[in-house]
Order: C-alpha cells, then structure tokens, then sequence
C-alpha cells in the first residue's frame, strides 16, 4: 500500500467531503473556501502567511512519533508525594470510561434530561466526599487542591462576618505548591496570607480564615481540633486540605470542627499524568452552600414524578452572576471525578479501607526499620508518608541509592527528603526503599500505626447501597454501560453548542494519554525524567506561537478561567514592574462571557462596562469615551474575538489602538479561536495576551464537563511575567506566581492537542478553520428561511457559529427557547447554546468535524419543529400541552396503554424518517429546575427512588 | 400580563412597591416583576436593625436562570424581615403584595414618598416600557 492510497487525517477530521464542500459554497453563493474565508475575516485582520510548524504526519506517524518521544521519560518509582501517588486504575474504569468516547465526549451537563449517566456519577462522587469529609455538601469537582484552596480561601473570605479582616492563616506544612497558589490568589485580591505553625499561632491579625493540611505534607497526623476552637474563638473559619484515602482511618474533617474540607481525588484510580487531570473536590456546611465554588449537582423530579438529576443553584455562578460571582470557574474535571466515584462504588467502603490499611502498615513497617537503624523520623502518627532528617551527606546519598534502584524520593531539603507509599507499593518496592537507607523489613512485622483515639475515623461512610453493588467486574461493567446509556454524546449526533463547540476528538489523539511512560509520571520528578514530555512542552509552545503570532507562552493554566485569570495576572505583574500599579480599571463589553467580569474581579480589577451595538459589536465611541475617562487607571480591555454574537468585527483593530493609547492593556478572550486558526493572528491585530481552549480549538475531549486545558500566549513583553512553579524550575523569570498545582496543568492532555497540530499540519489547521466556517454559514443558510438569522458581518456572513432568533414564538405560540431545545432531544439532538449572548436564542456552532449529512439532519429538526410550532401558531394544536410543551418523551410515557395527548405518539418518537433508526431515548422527562432549587439535595437519594426509576426506565 | 396594583400602595421605576403607615414601610416586589423573574426560587435580605437607602440594593431574589437586585424604595432601618421566604420563597410569586412583602422599614426621611409612583403612573408606565 503506497501513502497515496492512505487517507490523509486532515480528511478524517473534517466531515464534509470535497465534492460536497463545493455544492455546500454553490448553495452559499461563493467560488471557494478562501473566498468564504475573506467575505468573514475583515481584510485588515488577514493573515496570508503560513503557520511555521511541521507539515502534516499521517496517524501512524504521529503514533510512532509519540511513541519515540514517549521513551525519552523515565518512569521512576515516585514515592514522592506532596498530593500525587501513583495508583492502580481498575481496568474496567480504564477502558470503559477514560477511553471511552461515550464517557469522554459529553458536553457540561446542562441538558439534564440527556445527561442522567454522569450527573448519578457525580451524585455519587458529592456523596463520597461528604462521607470521607463528615461535611453537608459537596461540589461536583474542581480543578486541582491547590486551586481548590485557593477557593476555599476566597469563600472563607466571603462569609465572613468581621469588620477588616483580611488575613489568611496558612499551615506551613501545606503542601508548597498549594501554598503558592493561594498566595498569588491572595495578592490582587489584598489578602494578607500569614504562613506558620498552627499548634503555636495566636490568631493576633485580623483573620477571616485558615487553611491546614490532613495528613500535613511532612506526613504527620495532626490533631487540629484545638486549633479549630481557637480560630472560632476568633471568628475565622477553617479549610482542611485532606487526603481521601487517608480520611477512610481518620477522624473526618467535619468531626474535628472544620467548616471546608477540600483535596485531590486523584489517588481514586486517576493516573498521576505528570500534573493532571484530575479532579480536586470540596464539600462545606450547609450553611455556606450559596457560596461555594464550582458545580453543585443536585435531586429533583421529572415532569412525570419521577427522580431526576440537574444541576443544581446555577445563580451563583459566573454565567449568571457575572463580576458578583462566588468564583470564575465554570467547566471542571467531570470526566475524573466520574472515574474516582467509579473507583469507590467497585472498590466499596471496606475495600477502600483495606486500601489504606495496607499503606498504613508498609508505612509503619518502613518507619520501624528506619527508626531500629537509628535514622531521624518523626515517631508521631502519621499514615503513609515519612519526613527522614539527615546531614547533607547522607541525605545525597539516599537520593544517590534511590536513583541506582529508579526511585524517586521527595526532596524537602539539603538535609531532609520525604517517603511516600501509595497503593501500588508491592512487598518488594518496600524492601527496596528500605535498602535504600541500609534497612530491613523482613525482620519483623509492625504493629498497626499508632493512630490516638481521637483520630481514628470511627463513624461510617459510603454506606449508601450504590456503594455496596458492583463489586464483581460484571456488575461494575454494567453499572457503567447503563449509566452510559442515558448520556447523549459526540458518539450519537453532533453537539452544536455555539461558544463551547465540540469538533473530533479523534482516537488516535486520545490513545498516547494512557500509555504508561506518559500518564505515569509524579509531577516533581526530576526533569531529566521527563524529557519526552519537555520535547511536547517546547514543540506545542512553538505551535501555539505559529497560531497566535505571540512568543510566549504558558502551560500552566488548568482550564479557560485559570487561562483568563493568569493573562490578568500577567498584565498586572507588567504594569507594576513599569511602575503603574495602580491601574486597576477593566473594560469588558457587555456581551462578554461571564467568566470575564468574575476572573477580572479575582484579577484585583474595578470591571467597567462598554456597551455594544444591536449587531452585538463593541460600541466604538462608548469605548473611546471609557477608554478616555479612565485612561489614568485602564489596566486592560477583555474582548472575545471574533465576537460571542459570533462575527468578526471591523474595528477590533483600532479597538485595540484605542486601549494601547490610553496605557491599557488588550487581553483576548480566545473562546473563539477556532475560527481564527490560520487565518488571522491575535498578535497582529493588537491584542497582548490571550487564552487558548486547548479543549475546544485543539481536540481536548469536553469529558462531560472537563478536562479543560487554558494555556496562554503573549507578546515579548508580557513573557518575563507567566506563570511559575515553587518545586520546579520554569514559567517567567519575574513571574506572577503559580495559577496550577502542577508546573504544566493537565500535562497528559496535552499529547492529545500536540498530537491534532501534528496530524493536521498547517494547511490542515487552516482548512479546518475554513470549513468551520462554511459550515456555520451553511447552516445559517438552510435555516434563514424558517428562524431569523440575527448577527452577520459586514459581508453578510456570520463567522463559526451562528444565533438563530426564536424570540417571536413565544407571542405567536407560547413557545420557548427551552421548549425546542427540550424537543430536539426526541430528535436525538443536543440543543445548542441557549439564551446567551442573546435571551431566547440559541447559538449554533457545527465545527469542521460535521458532515453535511449530519448538517442536514439537524437542520431538518429544527425546520421539522418550526412546522409542529406552526400547527400551535395556526390552532391546530393547542398553546399547552403540545407536542413542545410535552418533551422530551420517555419511552415509558409513550408506552403507557392510556394516551390522551393532542398527536399520536409516533409524532413524539418519530418525527422524521430517520430518527428511528438512530433513536435516542431520554430516560427522564422534563425536569423541574424550580423544585430542584427550592428543595436542594445534594446527596445520593434513598435507594428505593432508584428502583421506581428501574422499574419505570 | 396583568394589571395588579393594588391603589394603597407606591411604587419604583425598579418594580418595589411600599405600603406606607404611620413612619412604617412594607416593601415588595411588583407583580410585572414577579412576573419577568418567573418562580422565585431564593431570597436574600438585610437583617433587622441594618439601614437601606432610597434607590440602592438591599438584597436580591433569584429564579433558576437569573439574579436581580433589590432596590430599596425608601431610606430607613430594617425593622421587621419577612423570614418565611425562607423556606418558602414561593410566597413572592403566589402573593407579593401580602404573604409574599419582603422587609418592614422605618422611615427616616419619609419625604422621600413623594418621588414613589401612585398606582396609576405605574400602571401607564410598565405599558410604555413594555411597549
């Protein structure tokens, strides 16, 4: 087989064929896709350049590239610690839900009647970590412990109630890079951050809150309950960083009076991936619910009775409330905290208790050894890690005995180095560590650890029978596929969301992220361990350079929202270091995504709002005027480019100029880059720093609600500020300080966006772009003559996505935004984005990935619902209980022997020809969002809910 | 829509009403602003003995999709605060100018009722903005 007669993935990636491409630009009326291309992107804004990067490899090439650079790391033995351990992930997790595209490709959650699977999952992973925590109410996951810490302080910082408080007591023995994070938060914010020692610290600032850790980073179990009477004494609340498997032993975190308790989930089955991702979770008392960060999935019913799962209390969230919000995250880590939930309901309560009974016991054994050589370690309770003490000479010879034997131990300093066992730790790595300090630990076996009374963890957890069910593999399978099985994913038709679109999460971009010598490694191994992922780092740097025209970039940023708070921090850093700290004014246009105003306001910026045009374009002279009134303060403009009403706009350059004029500063929200790719550089219009959603433009799965990856690109000046890290040397020699725990965020996801730059090359980058474009123009198109296209360019063309106005229907047929969307599920369809930028409109955004055939399709539900909006328009049916007003219909309903609807039910199930031979079924009906929020439960409902929704499903 | 406002009551441009006794207010939301919120599914509100001022926020109601501000009518401290909303927020869409008030303030500057709307300028001037 010669290459020729291989398809070249740029083919396989983008779905219209050729031949269609060019019937799909007769329908538009335009010659060619570069012709589309121009009547879009403004001509001042055109790059006509090449992107420099690497031509195209085909598949096999990319695979055999990343296996070569795949042997270049060195998979040590970490027993390194510091909130990474490795872990053994149960096969079946493996390859049903991490490498599982039904798992992987979900969009957030929103459409909850479609989405029933991971919203249980992630019921059950709230119920784990409120039972592990002793605490009410538990998120459905953040990003990492030390943003998660981060949050906490910024919550603790809210519900508090004393006048001036402003300081934040951090334990030393946090884990560093936790407390690095928490003090580059606290800094815009004017948080004081006080790091000591809790047994001797005297509450003597003004302190709102304290943040400690459990089992502390040194190993030790701390009784804190003392600490905690003392910090309530004195009207400050306290945060608990804990270790989930630890807390299956110890006296929970609620029970000793803490108020937070938050962490990584990462050592429930989720490979370490040299920094991520992983799922960081976080749970309070109930009194603080409307101020925690992050996604709370909640219990409500259906339209019909039954349980049903949704996401719960949105009001406090960035989307919503804007520059108010409790926090600027949105997306998280859904996709791991699914696998960590999976992790408890197979290995259930004792199982997991056996877990951590067993590195308990090598710990102690270990720590009998080292003590009966007379090595310095402490002797107080501890549960798997161990701080050995030494002089500088021998301590560099342990790390010189551990390299021989590839084990990595934790460096805490010259004179002192850390162990920490894991799950995987066999008899033999033990014998092995222990030789490394000339132990035994043959001679004789330990007693258990002495854990005090007061710490050993005597109230029960996971007691919920959904932990107690599928511990034989089939189950567990089965629990798992069925779960599946309620999800709409990218597996069954494509998710249009306009603004968080979803292209091709191609397999072989997803296959490198589980190899070991990839997903294996601790995140603080030596570097020289890790030269393969150093030689990813360099080449998707370089790639994202190629893409934005900037010449710095950072890898760090774990999601969008750490991307938009790190570019703040970047342009702050710079204008402090020049001298003009006290520019603190942020202009955003109204139209901006909420995560905007609510990074700005982490940032330490006053948001001041620009307003925009009825074509959703910035307001040129009401920017002028702002720009002007606050140029002695002007900080930075955020724009989203091309814009979130999804055109390119005329002005953005002399927007920027305008900025730039007035000593501003332009950070570019890269929401949108995927239609910029290869056709216009952010850098070459004016902007200085931007976000990339690796997860949108660069094929990092959505994963039912993250991994995200935000990364960020800036010009030359800004560069000496990005990102770094305290335990490994990289990021911006006068850097702002570290956004992620990890110095590279979700490192091992990166392969998956390295590995699509690799195989699209630069011309396939573009065309990609160009049929994003053709497709969004297409649909428009097909859909003008049925709903109002709303927003175009100056040309008439929209860019990658476009708004469809549905705002009439409410007069001329009581129906709703939300109808439709609700009704496009019995057509097998997620809804794209509703009511934003715009109230009552959905956005739709197709990707390159789409065929025209699934073009087609989608068109044709929403004209085959704007006829059965017309019978309701005509009088045909009645305003209320339509076919509309009724979706989405469960088999169950429609099976029922009695029907009283309005139109038969084959007009509910079937509405097109072939949406019986692709059917999806919702597995509930319409949920009640207000009962949801008025009643909200946040933990897995009483088994018997289960079993009417069994019986009835 | 409606046209629900009750004659012994005044009213804002940002849809509170106030029904005023002696140096006492009762405040609410309209029912036009019940109406746009949709099911009231929270509601936060000053503590008693906190002071509000004409036209500034004193709290807020959310539904499922959005959060609005309240504005507080009149100047004065909070005497009395309607605490079953609660646990039955509800109350506002089902009854908002009863069950459903929000707080009770004492006037300090009870001049400040002459720039309230009488029912019948807030009646022409939710149709001209609705218009």
């Amino acid at each position: 087989m010669n290459s020729a007669s291989i398809a070249r993935f740029v083919d396989r990636h983008i779905g219209p064929r050729s031949t269609e491409v060019d019937s799909m630009l007769r329908a538009l009326g335009s010659p060619s896709l570069e012709a589309l291309a121009n009547e879009a992107v403004p001509a001042a804004i055109r790059f006509d350049g090449l992107m420099d990067l690497p031509g195209a490899r085909s598949e096999a090439e990319a695979l055999a590239l990343l296996e070569a650079l795949a042997a270049k790391n060195q998979v040590f033995r970490s027993y390194i610690g510091a909130g990474y351990y490795d872990c053994f992930t149960p096969p079946v997790i493996q390859r049903n839900i991490l490498e599982n595209p039904g798992w992987y490709t979900q969009y957030t959650p929103y459409q909850a009647e479609i989405s029933q699977g991971r919203l249980e999952a992630l019921v059950n992973f709230q119920q784990m970590v409120m039972d592990l925590t002793g605490l009410d109410v538990a998120g459905a996951s953040l990003l990492d412990e030390g943003t998660a810490a981060g949050e906490a302080m910024q919550m603790l910082a809210d519900v508090c109630e004393v006048e001036g408080a402003d300081t934040f007591f951090v334990a030393a023995s946090c884990h560093p890079q936790t407390i690095a994070v928490v003090q580059t938060r606290a800094k815009p914010r004017g948080f004081k951050i006080v790091v000591g020692d809790p047994q001797t610290y005297d509450f003597s600032d003004k302190v709102f809150g304290a943040l400690l850790q459990y089992p502390n980073t040194d190993g030790q179990v701390v009784d804190y309950r003392a600490f905690i009477e003392r910090a309530h004494a004195a009207r400050a609340h306290v945060a608990m960083a804990c270790d989930l498997l630890a807390l299956t032993l110890l006296t929970p975190p609620g029970e000793l009076g803490a108020d937070v308790a938050l962490g990584s989930a990462q050592r429930f089955g989720v490979p370490m991936g040299y920094g991520g991702p992983h799922a960081a979770f976080f749970a309070t008392r109930a009194e603080h619910t409307r101020k925690m960060p992050g996604r709370l999935i909640g219990v409500s019913k259906d339209a019909q009775g039954k349980r049903a799962f949704r996401m719960s209390l949105q009001t406090r969230e960035q989307h919503i409330r804007r520059e108010k919000a409790t926090s600027n995250i949105c997306t998280a880590q859904v996709l791991l905290a699914v696998m960590a939930s999976m992790y408890a309901v197979y290995h259930g309560p004792e199982g997991l208790r056996g877990i951590a009974l067993r590195v308990a016991q090598l710990t102690a054994t270990l720590r009998a050894a080292l003590l009966r050589k007379g090595i310095a370690v402490a002797t107080g309770p501890v549960f798997d890690t161990l701080r050995v003490d030494g002089t500088a000479a021998d301590i560099a010879r342990f790390h010189e005995e551990a390299r021989k034997r590839r084990i990595n131990l934790r460096v805490h300093s010259a004179t002192s180095l850390g162990v920490a066992l894991d799950e995987t730790t066999t008899n033999q790595d033990l014998a092995d560590v222990a030789a490394i300090f000339g132990c035994d630990v043959t001679e004789a076996a330990a007693p258990l650890p002495g854990l005090p009374d007061a710490l050993q963890r005597k109230s029960a957890f996971l007691t919920h029978p959904v932990f107690s069910s599928h511990h034989s593999e089939t189950e567990m399978l089965r629990y798992i596929r069925q779960l599946e099985s309620r999800d709409l994913s990218l597996t069954h038709s494509m998710i249009a969301l306009g603004s968080c679109t979803m292209k091709l999460n191609a397999t072989a971009e997803m296959m490198p992220i589980t190899w070991p010598a990839w997903c294996k490694l601790h995140p603080f191994v030596p570097l020289e361990q890790s030269l393969g992922y150093q030689e990813i780092f360099k080449q998707l740097e370089a790639a994202l350079c190629a893409v934005t025209g900037f010449s710095g970039v950072s890898l760090q940023p774990n999601a969008g929202s750490q991307g938009e708070l790190a570019g703040l921090l970047v342009i702050r850093e710079y204008h402090e270091r020049r001298g003009e700290g006290h520019r603190n004014i942020c202009l955003i246009p109204t139209s901006a995504h909420g995560t905007n105003p609510a990074s700005a306001v982490m940032a330490g910026y006053h948001v001041a709002l620009v307003k925009c045009d009825d074509q959703g374009n910035v307001d040129l002279a009401d920017l002028a005027e702002k720009a002007e009134k606050h140029a002695a303060n002007l900080a930075a403009l955020m724009i989203t480019y091309p814009s979130t009403h999804g055109v390119f706009e005329e002005e953005i350059r002399s927007i920027c100029t305008t900025i730039h004029k007035h000593g501003g500063q332009v950070y570019m929200d890269g929401a949108n880059l995927n239609a910029l790719v290869g056709l216009a550089r952010p850098a070459d219009f004016g902007a200085d720093v931007c976000h990339i959603n690796l997860h949108k433009t660069f094929c990092i799965p959505h994963g039912g609600g993250g991994p995200g990856m935000g990364p960020i690109a800036c010009a030359a000046h800004l560069a000496p500020y990005l990102p770094g890290h305290p335990l490994v040397k990289m990021g911006g020699e006068q850097s702002l300080g570290t956004i992620s725990a990890a110095p590279w965020g979700s490192a091992d996801i990166l392969l998956i966006s390295w590995a699509y730059i690799a195989m699209m090359g630069p011309d396939g980058l573009r065309r990609a772009t160009q049929v994003a474009i053709l497709n969004a123009n297409y649909m428009a198109h097909r859909l003008n003559p049925h709903f109002p296209v709303v927003y175009r360019g100056a040309k008439g063309r929209v860019a990658h996505e476009c708004i469809v106005d549905l705002r009439g229907f409410k007069k001329t047929a009581g129906v709703e935004v939300e109808d439709v969307a609700k009704r496009l599920m019995d057509y097998g369809f997620h809804a794209p984005t509703m009511s934003f930028p715009i109230a009552g409109t959905l956005m739709i955004e197709p990707t390159e990935s789409e065929s025209l055939a699934e073009l087609d399709r989608f068109c044709d539900a929403l004209i085959s619902i704007r006829h059965e909006i017309a019978d309701i328009e005509s009088g045909k049916q009645p305003r209320e209980g339509n076919v509309l007003k009724s979706a989405p219909h469960t088999a169950e309903v429609l099976l029922a022997d009695e029907w009283t609807k309005p139109y038969p039910r084959s007009q509910a199930a079937y509405p097109l020809a072939w949406v019986k031979v692709r059917k999806f079924w919702p597995s509930v009906g319409r949920i009640d969002n207000v009962f949801g929020d008025r009643n909200f439960v946040c933990a897995c409902p009483p088994i018997e809910s289960y079993e009417q929704s069994q019986e009835s499903a | 829509m409606s046209d629900n406002y009750p004659s012994d009551l005044l009213y804002t441009e940002d849809h509170e009403w106030a029904r005023i006794e002696g140096n006492m207010a009762t405040v609410g939301i309209t029912q036009f602003a019940v109406e746009q919120l949709g099911d009231v599914t929270q509601v936060d509100l000053p503590r008693e003995g906190e002071s509000v001022k004409q036209g500034e926020v004193f709290g807020s109601v959310e539904s499922v999709k959005a959060v609005s501000d309240l504005f507080a009518p009149l100047t004065g401290k909070v005497v009395k605060v309607n605490t079953p909303l609660g646990d039955s927020p509800e109350y506002v869409n089902e009854d908002p100018y009863d069950q459903g008030w929000l707080i009770q303030i004492e006037l300090t500057v009870p001049a400040e009722t002459a720039k309230l709307m009488q029912p019948a300028a807030y009646a022409s001037f939710i149709r001209e903005s609705a218009d």
